[in-house]
């Protein structure tokens, strides 16, 4: 069997048995994803309208509101996820299965591999299911084409996987799941400091380049600019640029954390 | 060299400043038992974790060669040829000993018909197949232990590594455990054992090596060790001041002990050398009141074989079987 037809099969089988600890123990997930959820009812209905008052600089409008904010928060419920996956490659790493798979024959880096696309799915299923209840509470997209759609998707996905891997090195590197936990806060601290919540010229100064040289911050943008049609500029490159970056980075972390020995 | 299942020479390993595995030597032919024997910390875990590619061996070592590849060239041929369980279960508790089993035979390329059957045989002969739809961590430790293995064998290893297999078993699971890797060797298969206790490794190698602060400080047959081994008695206990006062001038060669009026005679604890200990008794007209054998244990093995640098002179634990 060639290199290419191991790694997708027994990628697959991975997937297979990430996707059924899942299914058996959801709530993880649900509990993860409850945080997006109650970020977006809270400063909708009782931070909105000042916070629309704000950035309007006009009066408030809960409306635009939800529009500015659900591109946001719909890339948090990624990071939120993906907290999730540092747990669970840590929490599963304590496992003796992991060892069984360290002395077969089988493609290495499927055992992460594995955990990388059950955690995308699961950040575009989240992402749904956020995107639901925002559509449920006036979140409106009429004006997309098609085609920006699709883009957004892409995005979404892109978003997910260079956050996933390096969800997956973080897990790696942790000895256990609490510490996982904890190293893997960035993730979902890292868009409350971003243009998820206010533009990025309201914030002081100081701040601003904080919340610009960040991933959230161009990939919200862009998200922004393809659902809401405002305006993207260059942040629709910046935004590619380190997602791949990230998941390159986090790519060759996690390979090589999970191919050192082991104690 | 090639027709050993397993060969390693100068076996080095040691993790910062502490030695674990000071060049120990190992050549293990096919369709045999080897049992690697010590206490815990003695380096036997990681000479497994070793030899099955989990951590690879110091830069000073010999070349390692299992089923004839290459440890340090060819881990992946390694891994095709062996089978590992280890010393802590090796299976998915969150799913259940079925899903398990399939996962190997998805693992190992079964076509889907054969993986559901290879599961189906293996379930069956592991007596796991009324538990097979449970999870596999609601398992008492014997049956995890025997998923382990039925695991180990879907994709029919050739050379399998057991790190104490029966290691917090109770006695049923035990000798359960010592059947089915009686039954595998029958199959052509090279078994590589580690094990804490004497008997075990007794009852299953073909050869043994005891294993001591990382060296190989004896090895061989069970037979050959155990004549290495002082410490295997008989002994006579009398209530009667006057029938042990005979009995110590009737068996001058017994080693006295006046004050518990009770003789010791070197014995190896087998029937054949303990019923010539009872002719011998009864011909010389000596009547005890009670008789116990005492056979060496792993503690004997170690104090007997490790004397030179740390003396106790005699186990004051020994197994002992009162008759």
């Amino acid at each position: 069997m060639s290199t290419i037809s191991l790694a997708v099969r027994d990628s697959s089988t991975m997937l297979r048995r990430n996707l059924l600890h899942a299914r058996r123990y959801p709530s993880m997930t649900l509990n993860l994803l409850l945080t997006p959820i109650m970020l977006l009812l809270l400063f909708v209905y009782i931070f909105g309208d000042t916070m629309s008052a704000g950035i309007g600089g006009g009066g408030p409008d809960r409306a635009k509101y939800i529009a500015y904010i659900v591109p946001g928060l719909l890339l948090m419920t990624v990071g939120s996820t993906t907290i999730g996956t540092a747990v669970s490659v840590a929490m599963d790493m304590t496992e003796g299965i992991i060892a069984r798979f360290r002395t077969m024959a089988i493609h290495r880096p499927s055992v992460l591999i594995g955990h990388v696309v059950g955690s995308v799915l699961q950040c575009v299923l989240s992402v749904v299911l956020v995107g639901a209840v925002a559509v449920a509470i006036g979140f409106r997209s009429t004006d997309a084409t098609v085609l920006e759609w699709l883009a957004a998707f892409g995005l979404l996905v892109l978003f997910s996987t260079a956050l996933t891997w390096i969800a997956v090195g973080m897990g790696l590197g942790s000895p256990n799941p609490e510490a996982a936990s904890n190293s893997a806060m960035p993730l979902i601290l890292l868009p409350l400091l971003s243009s998820a919540f206010v533009p990025l010229h309201s914030m002081p100064g100081w701040f601003q380049p904080v919340a610009e040289y960040q991933p959230f911050t161009p990939a919200i943008e862009t998200l922004r600019g393809l659902l809401l049609g405002t305006g993207i500029g260059h942040n629709g490159w910046l935004a590619v640029a380190w997602c791949v970056g990230l998941a390159v980075l986090g790519y060759f972390w996690s390979t090589a954390k999970f191919n050192a020995d082991q104690k | 060299m090639t027709d050993l299942a397993i060969a390693a020479n100068g076996l080095r390993k040691s993790y910062g400043d502490k030695l674990v595995l000071d060049g120990i030597d190992i050549a293990v032919p096919h369709g045999t038992i080897f049992s690697l024997l010590g206490p815990n910390g003695a380096g036997k875990t990681t000479a497994v974790k070793i030899l099955s590619t989990l951590v690879s061996a110091d830069s000073g070592s010999g070349e390692i060669r299992v089923g004839g590849h290459s440890l340090a060239t060819d881990a992946q041929a390694v891994r095709a040829a062996i089978g590992v369980t280890g010393q802590f279960s090796a299976v998915d508790g969150l799913i259940t000993g079925e899903e398990n089993m399939l996962l190997m035979a998805d693992l190992h390329h079964l076509p889907k018909d054969e993986g559901r059957r290879t599961a189906a045989e293996l379930l069956e002969r592991f007596d796991l197949t009324d538990a097979a739809k449970k999870p596999a961590s609601t398992y008492s430790g014997g049956m995890k232990r025997r998923l382990d293995i039925a695991m180990t064998l879907v994709g029919n290893p050739r050379i399998i590594f057991l790190d104490e297999p029966t290691t917090g078993l109770d006695p049923r699971a035990r000798h359960n455990m010592w059947q089915i890797i009686r039954e595998l060797v029958t199959g052509g298969v090279t078994v590589f054992l580690t094990t804490q206790y004497l008997e075990e490794a007794d009852e299953l190698a073909d050869r043994i090596a005891v294993l001591h602060d990382g060296r190989i400080v004896a090895e061989g047959t069970a037979e050959e060790l155990k004549r290495l081994i002082p410490g295997g008695h008989v002994r006579l206990r009398f209530t009667d001041p006057a029938a042990y006062q005979s009995a110590a001038s009737a068996l001058r060669e017994a080693a006295r002990d006046d004050e518990a009026l009770a003789l010791q005679l070197p014995s190896d604890g087998s029937q054949r050398e303990l019923r010539s200990i009872l002719d011998w008794l009864d011909s010389a007209g000596v009547e005890a009141d009670e008789l116990t054998v005492h056979t060496p244990d792993l503690d004997d093995v170690f104090f007997a074989l490790t004397a030179r640098t740390d003396t106790p002179e005699n186990s004051e634990n020994p197994k002992e079987a009162v008759r």
